[in-house]
């Protein structure tokens, strides 16, 4: 070498600083969080309460279990760089499948759980293979998909219908410590699905599918199966879900998932989190901020009791000014 | 053409079929009332071809159908004098919502996806926040005309219907329409040779916008105030367009296939009605169908772009 | 480290290809090809664009299947069907656009599709240790094994390439221009990485346009033409001047149309001192009915001045005058049109109809449409059918469109960026005779290419680029080697 090189150091620590590094796209949600959450406390403490009182901690994370299951299952498909508009309806088929199995007995409850569990991969299973096979853009695969699913419920079922045992509803209701058991499910999903992302060689392949699909395909990668599986386990997570809602309600319910609007609010918790909903970026810490930044909103616009429909006007703009801001840095960075 | 001629030709046999099962279908006054119930969803779906084939997503319509509604019915107030400032000022608010979405879109750089979703949010809200809950107020009966009344034999919605089709057609004939098609098809060429990609795409939000306030005013005449009235609209404009073998993606499909599109499912519909199936599995059929013509369409027309050789 | 004699004779290849032929859509693109490779040297494929070098790699690399002839790895007969089945047979290519994810890590990508597991799980401690050792023994000390791709300057990313073949055990490795987009010191650092694979025992084929590079590493030299093969030599028996007679060097000269008998007229855009990110310094006036030639290297700025000039890609230095134009849309409306190197991306609606796409500027601009037919004929679009979609046609034709394209605004100034690229004979004398009818026209014409013969054959004078600056200018009869010198630096 004739001259000694100058190229950019970039920094080769190791550990959790790194993670939290600019590169790391969940890091713009924390700190969001973080400051929303200073300012919710202010609030509070202005209106004469407590945010970090045990009672609305548990209250946050009720409330974020479910969307925030949904959206883990979501965030995978993205990461793919496909999409899933299914889950809501799939939520309340799942919630309906579950408490009518039960139908109020302790001992149906493994027959429900594995029944929406089957219930749910099957669904995934179509999507991800009209999608592949098919070749119909996601868009709209999952759109009909939810299309079918909703003729089903609108056909069989008026209202609620089933039952869920009480043993069932610890689920929805319980708490161990400060954490409701719900929490504790979403955090274990949440768990497994970092394991995925980033310690199995799925993982590391939704990445390379999203990513770019041809250097995927050209490093031997079998890209359809990757975009079937994601489907499959972001159905199973809706399903998953709708046992939460069951167990919450005592029943099924036919429009607990389009109440809940999970189809565009997982979307829109994903990307918040810094997830490109072009696929290959992102990952779950990220969804996590999301869905917790919309539930500390929510529990702000409580405490204040603001009118229900403010917020999601003020969802609407905190959805589009991130993605603008996030935009933004892209470009500059 | 060629992508366009499936629809027509699956629209021409569901309307033999309804014909067949109900023989007076054909005659004029039966006709135009099917065409008068299918327009405002086919104006939707007109004006949602023009942001599918510029490239993006318009997933804001059915909440701003929603939100047109409850304004007219709150600012109106059943009063017959304030009808028509008010239909302006509906114009304007579509308009203005296009406009937002589509500087949202081509300046911030957010995916239409996310823009038209946040807005889709942000209206949804805001429009009851402003009602405090529940639609208040009423349309007075010169508003509800244009969606009910007629015009001698001729409902007054289908003659919105073809002066909205016109103008459509003839937007995508000139030289606005070509571009925007460029646009759609490789905007890194359409901007190198001199279109500004930006301008001509928040145009296409725009009237798309104005589409979801004309649709809100046949509908709002139709079916009445509620807060229900816009809800899935946008999946079923999208539908439409997509039957009408417009290309998610942009760059490829036409207009007019677009509006047949929309009247193929509202002929489904009225043909479902007909044999008895209920209301209920409208939608699953709705489902089945719409992804069997994409796949079909798919498997039809090879991957144009990857095809060439080195 | 020349190659000794006596390892050229032709034993201990790795690799031999003979007899390669392959034809695309009945255009012949290589003709009986034969190529050696053997352990620890490298071996350079030198030609001019479109000799085939392209394609004679991509069927090493199992991308397209040959026509006829055979490849040998180890003295058995391999066929490829799927780019993996190269990459397990030890064939590893860099190529010029690198096929890295931007999101990962360095490490995630070298493995990608071969993660280690244990237990079921990556260990993603032994991806990094492997990663980390391989980039050592590669001398690469900047970066490590967790540093994101999109983080990396392109020099770094090809050692990560370069990483990833030899974690696949490849034992030939071919690099496809890989000094284009990299700074001088860059390629300093690539030279040193050759030698290490070569120490290796690793067989490099070495595909550049750039001679000092390739008698600097070269141990063999094969020189191709005209998709078939002229020699292959010792590098050491060869020097410059050789070389470049035999890759230039043509039986059939192509027929060009005669140059303006006129002088040029009035200067109708110049730049003084005209600068970029990638251009620097650049004085240029263009005149009314002139054709300038632009000769480069790949990476020396030809396409950046056009589209500098055109207002795509502006300067933000220097003066030009009547205007400098800030975006596309600017120059345009100041009578400028640019042929893009790239059609497909970036001139054409692929889409739309032959009518949609030669409007699209007239359009865009809202000028008066012309007729359709007359244009059409007057490119020489044959068959001239407006209806046609545009990517139903051959390279010439979608060319001739693009040109129509831009006529319809009767520009002063036409870029021209490899206008005959892909392009069939018929349809380049063509697109040649048209360009010099513009001319005639009072056109201004700015042509890059890099053919030689084309350039030289059709330029009034050539301007030579080179690291975004003007290396030089040479009257119209210089000769090619003349143009080379300049454009290399030697």
């Amino acid at each position: 070498m004739t001259q000694p090189l100058k190229l950019r150091r970039v920094p080769a620590g190791n550990s959790f600083l790194r993670r939290l590094s600019a590169d790391r796209p969940a890091r713009a949600v924390y700190v969001a969080l973080a400051l929303l959450i200073v300012l919710g406390w202010l609030l509070f403490a202005l209106d004469g309460g407590r945010f970090l009182s045990q009672e609305n901690i548990v209250g946050i994370q009720q409330r974020s279990a479910a969307l925030g299951i949904v959206a883990i299952g979501q965030t995978l498909v993205i990461l793919a760089g496909s999409l899933d508009l299914s889950v809501a309806y799939l939520i309340s088929l799942t919630s309906l499948v579950a408490a009518e199995i039960m139908a109020g007995a302790d001992a149906n409850v493994p027959a429900a759980v594995a029944a929406v569990l089957a219930v749910s991969a099957l669904t995934g299973l179509v999507n991800g293979l009209i999608v592949t096979r098919l070749r119909v853009h996601a868009f709209i695969a999952t759109l009909g998909v939810a299309l079918i699913i909703r003729g089903a419920l609108d056909e069989r079922y008026d209202g609620p219908a089933g039952g869920v045992p009480e043993s069932f509803q610890h689920l929805g209701y319980d708490r161990v410590g400060p954490f409701p058991v719900s929490a504790l499910l979403w955090a274990a999903v949440g768990a497994c699905a970092w394991l995925l992302l980033s310690r199995t060689r799925l993982g590391y392949r939704i990445y390379a599918v999203g990513g770019d699909a041809e250097v995927a395909r050209l490093s031997g990668v079998r890209t359809e199966r990757v975009v079937v599986a994601v489907h499959v386990l972001c159905s199973v997570c809706a399903g998953i879900a709708g046992l939460l809602l069951a167990s919450r309600l005592g029943a099924g319910a036919p429009t607990v998932g389009t109440d809940g609007g999970y189809d565009l609010e997982s979307i829109a918790a994903v990307v918040l989190g810094g997830t490109a909903l072009a696929g290959g970026r992102g990952g779950v810490a990220g969804t996590v901020g999301g869905v917790l930044l919309l539930a500390v909103l929510d529990s702000i616009f409580n405490q204040l009791e603001v009118n229900s429909f403010a917020k999601d006007v003020v969802r609407g703009v905190v959805l589009v000014a991130a993605l603008a801001i996030h935009a933004r840095r892209r470009r500059t960075a | 053409m060629r992508r366009a001629l499936p629809i027509f030709v699956v629209l021409a046999g569901l309307l033999v079929a309804i014909a067949i099962a109900n023989p007076y279908f054909l005659e004029p006054p039966a006709f135009l009332a099917f065409v008068k119930r299918a327009a405002p969803l086919v104006i939707l779906a007109a004006g949602q071809y023009f942001v599918i084939v510029s490239g993006e997503f318009d997933l804001s319509v059915g909440s701003l159908v929603t939100a047109e509604v409850v304004i007219a019915a709150r600012l109106i107030d059943g009063s017959a004098a304030a009808t028509w400032p008010v239909l302006g000022l509906l114009i304007v608010v579509g308009a203005l919502i296009g406009l937002v979405n589509g500087i949202v879109t081509t300046l911030l750089r957010v995916p239409s996806f996310i823009t038209t979703l946040g807005t889709l949010l942000i209206l949804s809200g805001a429009v009851f926040l402003w009602t405090g809950g529940a639609p208040r107020g009423a349309l007075s009966p010169q508003f509800r005309e244009l969606g009910r009344g007629s015009l001698g034999p001729v409902p007054w919605s289908v003659l919105i219907l073809v002066a909205v089709a016109a103008a459509a057609i003839y937007a995508m004939r000139a030289g606005f329409g070509h571009t925007l098609v460029a646009t759609g098809d490789n905007d890194r060429a359409a901007a190198l040779s001199g279109v500004r990609v930006a301008r001509v795409r928040t145009a296409a939000f725009m009237i798309s916008g104005l589409s979801a306030a004309v649709a809100a005013i046949l509908l709002g005449g139709f079916a009445g105030v509620s807060a229900q009235v816009g809800q899935g609209l946008e999946f079923q404009a999208i539908t439409a367009v997509v039957l009408g073998g417009v290309a998610l993606g942009g760059g490829r499909g036409s207009v007019v296939a677009a509006m047949a599109g929309a009247f193929t499912l509202e002929a489904l519909f009225t043909l479902l009605n007909l044999y008895g199936i209920s209301g209920a599995l409208e939608p699953a059929v709705q489902g089945v169908i719409i992804i069997a013509a994409v796949a079909l369409g798919a498997v039809n027309l090879p991957r144009s772009r990857a095809a060439a050789a080195p | 480290m020349p190659g000794t004699a006596g390892r050229l004779d032709g034993w201990g290849h790795v690799l031999k290809m003979t007899g390669i032929g392959k034809s695309f859509l009945g255009v012949r693109v290589l003709t009986g090809v034969d190529l050696e490779a053997s352990a620890g040297q490298v071996h350079a494929v030198v030609g001019e664009n479109g000799a085939g070098k392209s394609t004679l790699m991509k069927i090493l690399a199992g991308v397209h299947a040959p026509d006829e002839g055979k490849i040998e790895i180890d003295g058995r007969s391999v066929a490829f069907h799927h780019p993996v089945e190269a990459q397990r047979a030890g064939v590893a290519i860099i190529y010029q656009e690198l096929t890295l994810l931007p999101e990962r890590t360095v490490a995630e990508n070298v493995f990608l599709g071969r993660e280690p597991v244990r237990r079921g799980l990556v260990d993603r401690a032994a991806m990094e240790s492997a990663t980390g050792e391989l980039l050592s023994s590669l001398g690469e000390e900047s970066f490590g094994p967790r540093d994101l791709v999109r983080r990396l300057s392109v020099a770094q990313q090809q050692v990560v390439e370069i990483a990833k073949a030899l974690s696949l055990n490849a034992r030939i490795v071919v690099m496809d221009e890989p000094t284009a987009a990299l700074a001088d010191h860059e390629v300093e650092l690539l030279y040193t990485l050759v030698r290490r694979l070569t120490g290796r025992g690793i067989a490099v084929l070495y595909i550049s346009h750039r001679l000092r590079e390739i008698f600097e590493l070269a141990d063999r030299i094969t020189v191709l033409k005209d998709g078939a093969r002229v020699t292959t030599a010792a590098a050491s028996s060869l020097d410059t001047a050789t070389l470049i007679r035999l890759m230039v060097g043509r039986e059939l000269d192509s027929y060009y149309p005669p140059r303006a008998t006129e002088p040029p007229g009035e200067v109708v855009l110049s730049v003084r001192g005209g600068g970029n990110a990638r251009l620097h310094g650049i004085d240029l006036d263009l005149r009314a009915g002139e054709i300038v030639g632009v000769a480069g290297l790949q990476g020396s700025g030809r396409t950046e001045l056009a589209k500098a000039l055109f207002g795509a890609e502006p300067f933000t230095s220097g003066e030009m005058t009547p205007c400098r134009p800030r975006s596309a849309r600017a120059g345009v409306a100041a009578g400028i049109g640019l042929v893009t190197e790239d059609r497909k991306a970036e001139g054409l609606l692929l889409n739309q109809r032959v009518r949609d796409n030669a409007l699209l500027v007239a359009r865009a601009v809202r000028r008066r449409q012309p007729g359709i037919e007359r244009l059409l004929e007057r490119v020489r679009l044959n068959p001239p059918r407006p209806a046609q979609e545009v990517r139903l046609l051959s390279g010439g034709n979608q060319q001739k469109v693009v040109l129509a394209k831009w006529m319809t605004v009767a520009p002063r100034v036409l870029l021209f960026d490899e206008p005959t690229r892909g392009v069939d004979v018929g349809a380049k004398a063509a697109i040649h005779e048209l360009m010099r009818e513009l001319a005639g026209d009072g056109v201004a014409i700015l042509m890059i290419s890099s053919e030689l013969p084309e350039l030289l054959g059709m330029s009034d004078r050539v301007v030579v680029l080179r690291d975004g600056r003007i290396a030089g200018e040479l009257p119209a009869g210089a000769t090619e080697e003349a143009v080379m010198h300049l454009a290399a630096g030697s």
